[in-house]
């Protein structure tokens, strides 16, 4: 089988609008997920005992099951029981939660690198619990769990081929048609390799320069 | 219940601080025993003693960083670990401390400012949310306490690019922005370097002469809290073992432990 170009620039227009559907995915999955773990994070450690036991066993449920089975059961199972979701909002719930249970252990390990005696500062200070969180901990804790959130976003942007199987028209989708209508299969899954090659290399690097600027500007690193 | 002798409230004319038999445990261990304390208005009391006698305790508890196990704390005449219900004293819940809690500051051995927030930040960020001020006027009350303890120039320096002897004096200010009736030091020179323990040394003493702040400081600097103190407290193993003016206690202490612990103490300097 021999590349053919006049294929490949055939199939561009069509490829790249599959590319920003794969990257609107990653997105909005990957916003869902930095917040849902952020709730998964605070709703472990409330004053009430049975709300952070219940966020725990969730977390821990979500965390050791595969997101593809979770895709199908919220897709495929779950209209059984009568709730019907699209393909996209299927595909973005199940990324923000599968996801959230990373984040939230992420934003944890950043949480606790914090010294105690910055907890004992804002008590004695007198600042409430939320102030004592959004405006003390959370912004410290923000730096040291940059490496473990950009990893995830990357994870989240190289995991949305899954959403092809539910039938949400990303790359992967895309390729899959056109190599169905035109039983060529070389230029479509290369040009799949190809794209997600040039979104992660240069924002993994991106991030890495984040990370440093983040550390900076607050005045943690010199 | 332990606190049925304890009052609701202090008769007029009451010291400051008072702690009322109370006891601090972690598990077996007796941190506090049974320790009776008081500290009236406009005195700087010092507290010395052996390392794990209790003197970072004792301010941990004033602080409400954590709960004591028996007796009460009052300051200013009300109870701070407890709070009336019915006519009875019972644990304080957060709310009761939250209402409580802003008539004590505490410096820290090590600091402990916001490494994310300027000088000036570090000094604002709790009058404006806690005691509810305008910032204009919560930064000018910062910045005179700032240049107090003589670090205005550096009011919007992060922490990280301070000393060590900056941030105690940034630390101390933020702690005086909150206008607290007491000020707790828990060895505020101790991870300091020598060459800068005077500057920090040397807030301490106007605060003292100048200000007449009612302090409660744990230090091991002997010099100093002969120098400063009203009153010194000689800890051992939870209680105090002997109290009395720095003169009492350094030139003719009358207590076996504390001939020892300064003996060891000044033979080490
Ligand atoms: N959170 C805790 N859990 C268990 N034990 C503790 C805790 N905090 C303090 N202790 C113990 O309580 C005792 C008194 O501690 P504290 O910090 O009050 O001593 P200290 O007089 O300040 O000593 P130092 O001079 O070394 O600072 C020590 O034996 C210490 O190990
Ligand atoms: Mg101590």
């Amino acid at each position: 089988m021999e590349w053919r170009w006049d294929f490949t620039i055939e199939i561009l227009p069509r490829m790249l609008s599959a590319m920003l559907n794969t990257l609107l995915a990653a997105g909005i999955g990957y916003t869902i997920a930095l917040v849902v773990g952020l709730i998964f994070l605070l709703g472990q450690r409330t004053k009430f005992r049975l709300c952070n036991w219940i966020v725990r066993e969730c977390v821990e449920f979500i965390r050791s099951t595969p997101l593809i089975v979770q895709l199908f059961f919220v897709y495929f199972v779950a209209p059984q029981f009568g709730l019907v979701l699209s393909a996209w909002v299927s595909a973005m719930l199940t990324i923000g939660l599968h996801y959230g249970t990373y984040l939230s252990e992420v934003y944890r390990g950043g949480l606790e690198a914090i010294p105690r005696g910055q907890w004992e500062a804002c008590r004695a200070l007198n600042l409430s619990p939320a102030r004592t969180y959004f405006r003390v901990l959370i912004p410290q804790a923000l730096p040291a769990s940059l490496p473990g959130m950009g990893n995830y976003l990357v994870g989240i942007f190289k995991d949305t081929p899954m959403l092809s199987t539910i039938g949400v028209v990303e790359l992967m989708h895309t390729a899959n048609a056109l190599g169905a209508e035109t039983y060529r299969y070389l230029e479509p899954y290369t040009m799949v390799g190809f794209m997600f090659l040039i979104i992660s290399l240069p924002t993994a690097a991106w991030l890495r320069k984040f990370e440093r600027y983040v550390g900076r500007s607050m005045g943690i690193t010199k | 219940m332990s606190t049925q002798n304890h009052p609701l409230e202090l008769p007029e004319g009451s010291p400051l601080v008072r702690f009322s038999g109370v006891t601090k445990r972690y598990g077996d261990l007796t941190v506090l025993d049974n320790l009776d304390l008081d500290v009236g208005a406009h005195e700087m009391v010092s507290v010395i003693g052996p390392s794990g006698s209790g003197k970072t305790t004792v301010l941990r508890m004033l602080m409400t960083l954590e709960k004591i196990d028996e007796g009460v704390i009052y300051v200013d005449g009300k109870p701070l670990s407890h709070m009336e219900r019915n006519g009875q004293l019972e644990f304080a819940n957060e709310k009761y401390l939250r209402t409580q809690r802003t008539n004590i500051g505490m410096v820290f051995q090590q600091f402990n400012l916001f490494p994310h927030m300027t000088a000036l930040e570090n000094c604002i960020e709790a009058p404006i949310n806690v005691l509810g001020m305008k910032r204009d006027e919560a930064e000018e009350r910062a910045l005179n306490l700032l240049d107090m303890v003589g670090m205005l120039e550096k009011k919007d320096q992060h922490p990280t690019r301070l000393s060590g002897g900056q941030q105690q004096r940034v630390a101390i200010a933020r702690a005086l922005a909150m206008r607290p009736k007491v000020m707790l030091l828990d060895e505020v020179t101790s991870a300091l370097d020598p060459e800068v323990i005077g500057e920090v040394l040397n807030v301490i003493r106007a605060l003292n002469s100048e200000h007449k702040l009612t302090m409660l400081m744990v230090t091991h600097q002997m010099g100093f809290a002969r120098e400063i103190s009203d009153r010194v407290c000689f800890f051992y193993e939870g209680k105090i073992a002997e109290q009395g003016t720095p003169d009492q206690i350094f030139n003719d202490p009358q207590n076996e432990r504390t001939k020892q612990f300064l003996s060891a103490v000044l033979d080490a300097n």
